[in-house]
């Protein structure tokens, strides 16, 4: 699912919005009431930051819209500056929580990761990348150039544990306590079993991604540093 | 709610799987199958499947009828030929009304003798030689139409039984079927894809996915894929030659340094068990009365009990492996064909392995010489006894055998005899073409 944050004012303020790019959240901006159904993305927004500095009273006119709908936008991020904060007590209903400006990035990337995972959403997906390997860590979807790959369960968790780890080579004991997590049946001839089985879904073409490392174990890739 | 429940219904959703299908065996290997729809996934995994076992060949008696099929995560797999890749399949145990073990079900008597094994300090891994025949149709009404008459590793390309290979292995492949080799059989139109080794368990699964993969898409493109041990008199026969070894915690219990062919002691006893309790076990390994007409001199099926390194008419074989690849140490057991149930026939091999191992059997001489070479007589007289010459004589074997008993437990030991002296008095009692052919001219 994508991210779409809801940012007032149009033009959105560009350290607002430089984050939110970096941390690769979709978002629209808005300056009215009115644009809110046009700009509105098909499922919905994600959250809303409204910076209340240059325009208040419409800001809180857009806050209050927010919040009066059957399915209420949130969480409601409020941007104010010092000296609008004694303002904030009339409006606490129309916001979850609120930063002073000037900003620090990072700030902001916390609060809007934090009031979602307080809003039960999590973030966005956790994914674990690797080249053209994504494993999406919610939806327990690996994508391999774009490809979907059936895995079992196991042969997922391989997968996830190797990829997290590229470069790192795991004997045969350690990814059998590691990705099984207790002496399972078959002991470690288990892992050569599902290796063999990852990469024959994995395609000729990707077999090699995971590399056998004579007399020691696997590996997945090269490391990054 | 286990993470692998979780991870099927996950995975259900986010493929867009419309359909699940159930799969378990029947006694006699045939794969049964209850399709589900995905809302129905979550109580399936809670509380199992109920349906009527007395509709089942070998599961319960009219009075005990109610089984429970229970799906097993770890076996989630898409379909990749069927319904444009939205039909999944897991594998279930089939457990009684009660929820405790239902010893009818073949996939229980493998877990239950891989238990013991694994009890004993041992983990049974398999790797089968799947040999089989395309035909241009299933009509038993006339002689199967052959598809080429390519022979052993002939490339004969652009064929349509090497297309259907080729493509029946990209199937198996994304299944998480990996295949070791593949080529074109001895006789014509007859195929051979080896599977890489696997643990039994998954591997009696594989055999049933490989073998259902086979003929659908055999039948897709208007043809016929037969596992019938023995299709057509005077050629080849199709054998399921299987790869056998055991892992303890010190890595291949079979491999020994600087041993006889890097084989162990505890390779050597296993081996011994196996020819000890061949004759026993051969109704369960070869169950049909066709499977015996493979199994005669002049074909490259094993007729004697014996063993050898690298002698293929030998009923046990020990291939050479390459000095640093302990893992790779095996033994190779000849006579299983393609149409057994290979839960039940894993079981019973396995149980006469181990039985070599705790009862410290010896192994008897290697037979190196070749064996379709030497008159029978000669071979008695050398003290080798013959494998079962017809499904007749396996059974009475099987019956006065204690192992298989235990092996397989009493319900299906006695089913299984039950059906199978059946199917033999039916074909007693048939007057073949051959008969017709032989005696009607002159009597």
């Amino acid at each position: 699912m994508t991210e779409s944050f809801l940012v007032f004012p149009d033009p959105a303020p560009p350290d607002i919005v430089r984050q939110l790019d970096f941390d690769g959240y979709q978002w629209r901006a808005v300056s009215s009431v009115e644009q809110l159904v046009e700009a509105e993305p098909e499922e919905g927004w994600t959250g809303a930051i409204v910076d209340i500095t240059d325009n208040s009273e419409k800001a809180w006119a857009l806050c209050r819209e927010l919040r009066r709908r059957d399915v209420p936008v949130e969480p409601l991020l409020i941007l104010a500056s010092g000296s609008q904060l004694d303002e904030l007590a009339e409006f606490d209903e129309l916001f979850d929580e609120f930063m002073v400006t000037p900003f620090h990035s990072k700030e902001l990337e916390a609060r809007v990761r934090h009031l979602l995972w307080k809003a039960g959403r999590g973030a966005r997906p956790e994914l674990v990348t690797y080249g053209d390997l994504v494993l999406n860590l919610e939806t327990y979807q690996a994508v391999l150039d774009g490809r979907p790959l059936d895995l079992t369960y196991m042969e997922y968790e391989l997968l996830r544990f190797l990829a997290a780890h590229p470069g790192k080579v795991f004997s045969r004991e350690a990814l059998l306590s590691q990705v099984w997590g207790y002496e399972y049946y078959g002991g470690a001839r288990t892992v050569d079993v599902h290796v063999r089985r990852l990469r024959s879904k994995l395609g000729e073409e990707h077999a090699s991604l995971i590399q056998t490392v004579r007399s020691v174990g696997y590996k997945l890739g090269q490391g990054r540093w | 709610m286990e993470r692998q429940n979780e991870y099927v219904l996950r995975a259900v959703e986010e493929r867009g799987i419309k359909l699940i299908r159930l799969w378990f065996t029947d006694v006699l290997g045939q794969l049964k199958s209850v399709a589900i729809s995905p809302v129905e996934l979550e109580t399936a995994f809670e509380e199992g499947i109920h349906f009527d076992g007395s509709s089942i060949d070998g599961f319960s008696r009219i009075q005990e009828s109610d089984v429970l099929a229970r799906p097993d995560a770890n076996t989630f797999e898409t379909l990749p030929w069927a319904e444009d890749g939205s039909t999944g399949r897991m594998f279930c145990d089939i457990r009684q009304h009660d929820d405790s073990p239902f010893e009818g079900d073949p996939r229980y008597v493998l877990r239950r003798n891989l238990s013991k094994a694994q009890d004993a300090g041992y983990s049974f891994f398999v790797a089968p030689e799947m040999e089989f025949f395309y035909f241009g149709d299933g009509d038993p009404s006339h002689p199967p139409e052959l598809l080429d008459s390519g022979s052993y590793f002939d490339l004969t390309t652009s064929d349509v039984a090497s297309d259907l290979r080729r493509q029946t292995i990209s199937v198996l492949e994304a299944m998480g079927i990996p295949v070791e080799y593949s080529f074109h059989e001895d006789s014509p139109s007859q195929h051979e894809i080896d599977l890489r080794y696997t643990d039994a368990l998954s591997m009696a699964d594989q055999i049933m996915t490989f073998r259902l993969v086979v003929r659908e898409l055999a039948l897709e493109r208007g043809r016929f894929a037969s596992f019938m041990p023995k299709p057509i008199s005077g050629m080849q026969g199709s054998g399921m030659h299987l790869h056998l070894s055991l892992f303890d915690d010190n890595g291949n219990a079979f491999h020994q340094e600087g041993a006889e062919y890097s084989l162990s002691t505890v390779g050597r006893q296993f081996m011994a068990g196996l020819l000890h309790h061949a004759r026993e076990i051969t109704a369960v390994t070869n169950q049909l009365v066709n499977s015996y007409k493979r199994l005669v001199m002049g074909y490259e099926a094993p007729v004697w009990v014996s063993w050898a390194q690298n002698n293929r008419s030998a009923l046990v074989r020990v291939p050479v492996t390459k000095a640093d690849k302990t893992s790779s140490t095996r033994i190779e057991f000849r006579s299983p064909d393609p149409s057994c149930n290979p839960y039940l026939a894993l079981s019973v091999i396995l149980a006469a392995g181990m039985k070599g191992i705790s009862e410290g059997y010896e192994l008897p001489p290697e037979l190196t010489k070749n064996l379709f070479e030497h008159e029978p007589a000669e071979l008695r007289k050398a003290g080798l006894q013959p494998l079962p010459t017809s499904l007749a004589e396996a059974l009475d074997e099987m019956e006065k055998s204690e192992l298989v008993r235990e092996a397989l437990g009493e319900h299906i030991f006695e089913w299984f005899l039950r059906n199978k002296r059946a199917e033999w008095t039916s074909y007693k009692a048939h007057v073949s073409q051959w008969e017709m052919d032989r005696y009607l001219p002159s009597w």
